[in-house]
């Protein structure tokens, strides 16, 4: 899993019917820090995350396994917002 | 399979329910790879060396629960042994 925050939204009308009912988010990583990663990553969102929060984002086919997320045409999913970071 | 150092952990309040009780540890990759966080299978702590299991295969540490992981904290190191360099 990493961490990312949220950049914004995707709109689809016309998708797989298993995504019907999804948000999908634009998400880019970021370092424990907080700064940004280079890239970005289209995920679901499983828990109500909203713009610019810090989340936790599944990838790969495990994402599949994300609430509400079984045998959808899914490969990044969002499975929680970050309260906080410790580092050592 | 790779090695990895458990440098920090991360808190979610707000999280899959199958998340509910994990420990999420920030696990830095060895010798100088990115930060991933995984999920503790093993109880690992701070500044330890660990091996991290990555893909499908992490979720399932915690069989038969279906966890939404691509990362798990499988074991802990105790020493290494190489030739090469």
């Amino acid at each position: 899993m990493i961490l990312a925050r949220i950049i914004g939204t995707v709109v689809a009308t016309r998708k797989d019917p298993r995504l019907e009912g999804k948000k999908l988010l634009i998400c880019r990583p970021v370092d424990p820090d907080g700064h940004d990663e280079k890239g970005y990553i289209v995920a679901v969102d499983t828990v109500d995350a909203g713009f610019r929060e810090k989340v936790l984002v599944v990838q790969g086919s495990s994402a599949r396994m994300a609430y509400g997320c079984k045998d959808t045409p899914v490969d990044a999913a969002i499975v929680g917002i970050v309260d906080s970071v410790a580092q050592d | 399979m790779y090695l990895g150092k458990v440098i920090g952990r991360v808190v979610c309040s707000i999280k899959d329910e199958a998340l509910e009780s994990k420990t999420l540890l920030l696990v830095k990759r060895l010798p100088d790879g990115p930060c991933v966080v995984a999920i503790d299978a093993v109880g690992a702590g701070a500044s330890e060396t660990v091996y991290v299991c990555r893909g499908r295969e992490a979720a399932f540490a915690f069989k038969p629960d279906e966890v939404p992981t691509e990362a798990t904290v499988v074991g802990i190191i105790d020493s290494l042994n190489r030739e090469l360099q």
